[in-house]
């Protein structure tokens, strides 16, 4: 078992040396810590990984990278006792933490320690006293060998367990949920030694008397210990806990609420004919009409599909003063209308090129053309209260995908006209995961709620799942894009036979149109700067998307990521966002605020010292 | 008067409406009756009144034959099934005139259907009944055809599967339901179930096992070698206690393992016993969970680590294990009697079964270890515990107190300080005058160790008459009360005033003392021996004792040795007959055998060096210098030889016996 497996890694800590052996050593180390500790941020948290060279009494020796610790002092009386720390404190956000320490030789009187210390205040000296024996000081907690008594920052210990010697194993558990902490020896929980302790501890030994040598394990080999397991039954009790949350005391409140956060979502993404059944069948009221939630799924589809042109065209036709207020935004749009010129999809070089639109479009048959708009987050994206990209939609593990959507085939022929609207459909219907996870499945039941990531199969759950509530003939993709591009299908098999993609489509009157439309945005850029100042955020945008140029083969160069069809989304997102404000309805869905609000929280938690946000990922509720 | 009236009222109206379903289960149209079966169906639904009076009416007779009528349509017996699978979910009354009107052989026949829908009724319907305490369970092995039939049901459907394995783990109750159970193929068709994708089918498998495995060498044999979809059945066991397990499922499988290690096929070293069954039962014990459950984890606990010291050690220092079991003694709490009499009535009902769990685990624990009892007895109040116990109603609490004093007298250190400044023998011997026959030998046993020279509790317990009621156990029909009884008479014979030990032959007298001699159980005559051997010591002992029993002492001892006998029995009966030649007229005895002289020569000549040993120091008793008459017995035993047999044994590789031989020597040349 793990005990046997583990008392032979720590000797092989002791006998291989070597690079590949610490390199090896590392990577296990890494692994094993993010399996134990998922929810900590290392950037901000880091975990302990070996004794601090500078945090240490100079009677303590370091070795084996900082694993060893022995004792070099004279060890006449308990005043030569020392200790050493950890790198770095105990992070709340490991919500039980724990690590090993094998006795190599109890040495002269086996006067060893073991525990837990507060970093002293004076960090400029070495105040001795707080170097005394793990236990002995304030805000100091250990176990000692020579009589198994537990020293809560006292001088005078409590009987606790029983001694222990050279060949043992003394492992220490802290638990971050209730702030307590219990030993094991040898793989054996001896109980709860200390209760209310204070956060911020890091791992400390001390040792007094000569000879004395222990090992720390920290990660880098198998616990003697079971302590995944005593994890599970942490984690077990949090999710329980969070599954019993009492909500809500009126009967039907609750669900009426999760009613109104998804019928909300599917406003804001313009998902209209689901969000009209959606609607339908739970008695609520939409409170956009109809016919505006049209007009934005039109904007955004044409946005997704790298029709710019017409997308800042339609903009300005039903939104006449929305760009004019917003001048950056406007750019940003011009500058995506570039792009999508580089890349031959935008309509003005399109018609130039004559050449289907399509042709470099939207990958129907990759899994993942068009993601949930919301699902982007960067920095200049509306998810601004720290919503995590991970968070929304569950979708993130598909990036891959889209990075190289040429991998995948175009999807059978005869269907290719209907799947970016089933697409779309797919990420609505990804987006009530959270949602089916809660409490108000019965809601859920009538949609969609594939994970697969298969195409086929997907349509095949969309005309299951969502016509037959879909009353008004189409589906959410609106029904003008959807049938138009008829036409290409031929194109697009053409095109996907071609190997190379060119310029522009490799139309010559449509690169001079672009290098036209190069220059005009030069200039707007440069008016821009003239009226609202430096913008380096729009500088930036405009040198990437000028640079695609200094390729031959711009999808294949470093700034061909520009290219994807992805980076249309937060185009999008924040276009959609927008237009919303002018209509005073919120730029973010309160359903992604939740979630957003949620991993807030429990990043709050992290730094607060809670440390039940350990077992309570909000992406454990989203897939 | 008139509340009353309306009372009775509601009764024949209620019976009233229960005779009309009883009426349509005759209804000549099959249709109506399939009808009237569904609306009692609906009727009897919780409610407890309507259920006993439809079985008073007679409603389970009919549907009884409705059920077994090939004429009736699949869907009536069906639904026949299920009503009476109701009526059994009532009270016990009700599964008794369930059981009387034979309705386990008739849902056993309905098993026989190819209806699947009709067997997982009856199958449920036959649950109910047999989870019952007042349901026989021989009742399921009358006809030796169901065993076989239910395993084969087993891969019908999750629901047969549930009810047969909850069936059988209500209904394996000993070893011979065990290995019925086992012949019939219960491991290979059980095992998979264990992996079931219904926690209930699992868990009942669980259960099967557990109960299988009991004390049981060739179940848990076969179970260790059992692969479940190419994983150990030992592992599969061990993922069961993972500790996000429901509780229940992480005891059973405890129990599982616990089992199959007492039953030495999992060693107690394996560290599926050592790290993983252990301290899941040691955390069945803790506060967090039932009172239930703690009491069953601290059985199971005790049972497992009752033969192996490691694991004592082990448990003793795991989860402060002895200071978590002090709380087991604080049930009913103060807190519970003023808050709440519904948390009060629980914890008084499990108030005794804590209680004897907490001292059987604590008997276990200590029964081995020094280290391990001082820290019990250092446990707060917990002498004043057991001897509270000693004298709890509850003969489980009882038992299980004097088994936890008993571990614990096992200390001397414990006999000197705790047990005497508790006086603990007062209780005992209260308990030692009235009580059933395991409880007695529990607290004899005891009592032996209270009775060691060095315990300060001897004397007043000698004073309290306690050596009656020891000769009165001597003549028990229990080996174990006999053995006991002689035993504690030895203990206190040794190094005792003449007094005690006049006193202690005066009571037991000699013809129950040579019954004894010649106890058909070793263990009895060996303490008997050893008895003689203590109450013979010190010259004027033995000769006051020689002097009134001589003949048949060296009677009893002639036909010991004659007999066929270990040597432990021959050596102590031989050391017997060195201190009778100790005495100064006690000798006589001897040197006037010829035939027991012989018998000595013999002895000296043995193969077996410590026969040889006692047999010289007889010889060497015999011939000592300084007493009276020394010259003549030695010269009559120089002219028998022994002289001789001395000189050769002088020559032993043996030291002792060369100098036990030399020393005799030098006897004659003083």
């Amino acid at each position: 078992m793990s005990g046997q497996s583990s008392g032979g890694g720590f000797l092989m800590s002791v006998v291989v040396h070597g690079d590949s052996a610490l390199n090896e050593q590392e990577k296990e180390l890494n692994q094993r810590l993010r399996r134990l500790y998922p929810a900590v941020n290392e950037n901000e948290t880091p975990l302990p990984r070996s004794w601090s060279p500078k945090d240490k009494f100079s009677y303590i020796g370091l070795s084996q990278n900082n694993l060893r610790v022995h004792y070099k002092g004279h060890g006449k009386t308990p005043k030569d006792a020392a200790s050493v720390r950890a790198t770095h404190p105990i992070p709340a956000a490991c919500g039980v933490y724990y690590f090993e320490v094998k006795i190599i030789s109890k040495g002269r009187d086996g006067y060893m320690g073991i525990g837990l210390s507060a970093q002293g205040v004076n960090m400029n000296r070495l105040p001795d006293i707080t170097f005394a024996k793990a236990g002995w000081d304030k805000h100091s907690y250990g176990y000692h060998g020579d009589d198994g008594h537990s020293f809560c920052s006292s001088g005078t210990g409590q009987p606790y367990g029983p001694t222990f010697t050279t060949g043992d194993v003394i492992g220490c558990c802290v638990n971050l949920i209730n702030n307590t902490c219990f030993y094991t020896k040898n793989g054996h929980s001896l109980g709860i030694a200390f209760t209310d302790l204070p956060p911020n501890l890091y791992p400390t030994v001390g040792l007094q008397t000569p000879g004395e040598v222990v090992d720390a394990n920290f990660g880098q080999h198998p616990f003697v210990f079971d302590i995944e397991d005593y994890m599970r039954e942490w984690r077990t009790k949090i999710q329980a806990q969070i599954d019993r949350f009492p909500i809500g005391e009126r009967e039907g409140e609750w669900q009426s609420m999760i009613q109104k956060m998804v019928a909300s979502y599917l406003v804001h993404h313009s998902y209209c004919a689901t969000a009209e059944a959606f609607a339908k069948s739970t008695d609520q009221a939409v409170h956009e009409e109809l016919a505006s939630i049209k007009n934005r799924q039109k904007i955004q589809k044409l946005v997704l599909s790298g029709r710019m042109g017409e997308a800042i065209e339609t903009t300005q036709q039903l939104y006449p003063n929305l760009l004019e207020r917003n001048p950056d935004l406007l750019f940003m749009l011009k500058v995506r209308q570039f792009i999508e010129m580089v890349n031959g999809t935008d309509s003005e070089v399109r018609c130039l090129g004559g050449r289907s639109p399509k042709s470099q479009d939207s990958y129907p048959g990759s899994p993942r053309p068009f993601s949930s708009p919301s699902h982007k987050a960067s920095s200049s994206q509306p998810y601004l209260t720290g919503f995590d990209s991970n968070c929304c939609n569950g979708v993130t593990s598909n990036k891959s995908h889209s990075s190289s959507p040429h991998s995948h085939k175009p999807c059978p022929p005869g269907s290719g006209s209907t799947l970016p609207a089933s697409d779309i459909s797919l990420n609505g219907s990804r987006s009530q995961q959270p949602i089916t996870r809660g409490s108000s499945t019965a809601v859920m039941s009538k949609l969609p709620a594939s994970q697969s990531n298969d195409v086929d199969m997907e349509v095949d759950h969309f005309t299951n799942g969502v016509t037959e509530s879909s009353s008004n003939g189409f589906l959410n993709g609106t029904s003008k894009h959807t049938t138009e591009p008829d036409d290409c299908d031929a194109d697009m098999e053409v095109e996907s036979a071609q190997s190379k993609r060119q310029l522009c489509g490799g139309s010559q009157a449509a690169i001079e149109r672009m290098i036209h439309f190069g220059r005009e945005l030069q200039s707007m850029s440069e008016h821009l700067r003239r009226e609202c100042g430096k913008n380096s955020a729009n500088k930036k945008m405009l040198k990437d998307a000028f640079s695609l140029l200094a390729y031959s083969d711009p999808w294949n160069s470093p700034v061909g990521y520009q290219l994807d069809a992805i980076q249309r989304e937060p185009v999008c997102s924040t276009l959609n966002s927008a237009i919303l404000e002018t209509h005073n309805l919120p730029k973010q869905p309160p359903l992604a605020q939740a979630v957003g609000q949620a991993a807030q929280c429990l990043a709050m938690m992290a730094r607060t010292g809670s440390g039940s946000c350990a077992f309570a990922s909000v992406d454990d509720y989203l897939h | 008067m008139q509340k009353g009236g309306s009372v009775i009222e509601d009764i024949m109206e209620v019976t009233a409406t229960s005779r009309h379903y009883v009426d349509r289960l005759f209804d000549p149209d099959p249709q109506k009756v399939l009808q009237g079966v569904i609306d009692m169906k609906n009727a009897v639904i919780g409610n407890n009144k309507q259920k006993a009076n439809l079985i008073v009416l007679g409603a389970v007779p009919r549907l009884l034959y409705l059920l077994q009528q090939s004429s009736s349509s699949m869907e009536l017996r069906t639904e026949c099934a299920v009503v009476l699978g109701s009526l059994a979910m009532g009270t016990e009354n009700n599964i008794k005139s369930l059981v009387d009107c034979h309705i386990i052989p008739a849902l056993l026949q309905g098993l026989l259907s190819s209806d699947l829908i009709f067997i997982e009724a009856c199958l449920r319907c036959l649950r109910t009944v047999f989870i019952s305490p007042v349901t026989p369970v021989q009742l399921l092995y009358t006809d030796p055809t169901v065993i076989p039939h239910l395993m084969s049901l087993l891969s019908n459907s999750l629901r047969t599967q549930e009810y047969i394995t909850q069936i059988f783990s209500h209904c394996c109750k000993t070893p011979e339901h065990q290995t019925i159970l086992f012949n019939h193929g219960a491991i290979q068709n059980i095992a998979p179930l264990l992996i079931s994708p219904s926690y209930k089918v699992r868990m009942q498998a669980l259960k099967c096992f557990s109960v299988l495995a009991y004390e049981n060498t060739q179940v848990s044999m076969t179970l260790v070698n059992v692969l479940v979809d190419g994983e150990l059945l030992t592992q599969v066991f061990v993922k069961m206690m993972q500790r996000d397990q429901p509780i229940e499922m992480q005891l059973t499988a405890a129990k599982c393992l616990t089992y199959m290690c007492r039953a030495s096929a999992i060693r107690t070293d394996d560290s599926c016993i050592v790290l993983k069954t252990l301290p899941c039962l040691v955390r069945m014990c803790s506060k967090e969970h039932l009172l239930e459950e703690r009491v069953e984890g601290a059985e199971t606990l005790a049972y497992l680590m009752e033969p192996d010291v490691e694991l004592q050690r082990i448990a003793s220092t795991t989860d402060h294990l002895v200071a978590m079991l002090a709380d087991y003694f604080k049930y009913p709490s103060s807190v519970s009697a003023i808050t709440d009499i519904k948390r009060l009535d629980h914890d008084l009902k499990h108030a005794h079964e804590l209680r004897q769990a907490a001292f059987k685990l604590y008997a276990s624990l200590g029964s081995n270890d020094e280290d391990i009892r001082k820290k019990i007895t250092e446990t707060e109040n917990m002498m004043d515990r057991i001897v509270s116990g000693l004298s709890e109603s509850s003969i489980k609490v009882r038992l299980a107190a004097v088994r936890c004093l008993h571990s614990l007298s096992r200390s001397v250190q414990q006999l000197r300080t705790s047990f005497h400044d508790h006086a603990v023998w007062k209780p005992l011997m209260k308990l030692l005058q009235n009580a059933p026959d395991e409880v007695l030998v529990m607290a004899s046993s005891t009592l032996c160790n209270l009775l060691l020279e060095f315990s300060p509790s001897k004397e007043p317990i000698l004073e309290s008459g306690v050596i009656e009621l020891l000769c009165s156990l001597t003549q028990s029909d229990s080996p174990a009360l006999r053995v006991n009884g002689i035993w504690a008479l030895m203990n206190m014979a040794f190094q005792a005033d003449q007094k005690v030990k006049v006193e202690i032959v005066r009571c037991l007298g000699t013809e129950q003392l040579f019954r004894l001699l010649s106890d058909p159980d070793t263990n009895v005559l060996m303490k008997t021996l050893g008895l003689l051997r203590n109450l013979l010591s010190t010259r004027p002992h033995i000769d006051q004792i020689m002097s009134s029993h001589g003949k048949q002492i060296m009677q009893a001892v002639t036909l010991i040795l004659e007999a066929e006998h270990s040597i432990e029995v021959k050596e102590q009966t031989l050391c017997i007959l060195a201190n009778i030649a100790d005495g100064n007229t006690a000798k006589d005895l001897i040197m006037t055998n010829d035939d027991m002289l012989q018998k000595i020569k013999y002895y000296m000549g043995h193969s077996n060096v410590k026969l040889q040993l006692a047999a010289t120091f007889c010889v060497s008793n015999l011939i000592w210098n300084e007493e009276d008459g020394s010259q003549e017995r030695q010269d009559k035993l120089r002219e028998m030889g022994f002289v001789d047999i001395l000189h050769k044994l002088t020559q032993s590789s043996d030291p002792n016996l060369s100098d036990r031989a030399k020393t005799a020597l030098q006897q004659y040349l003083a």
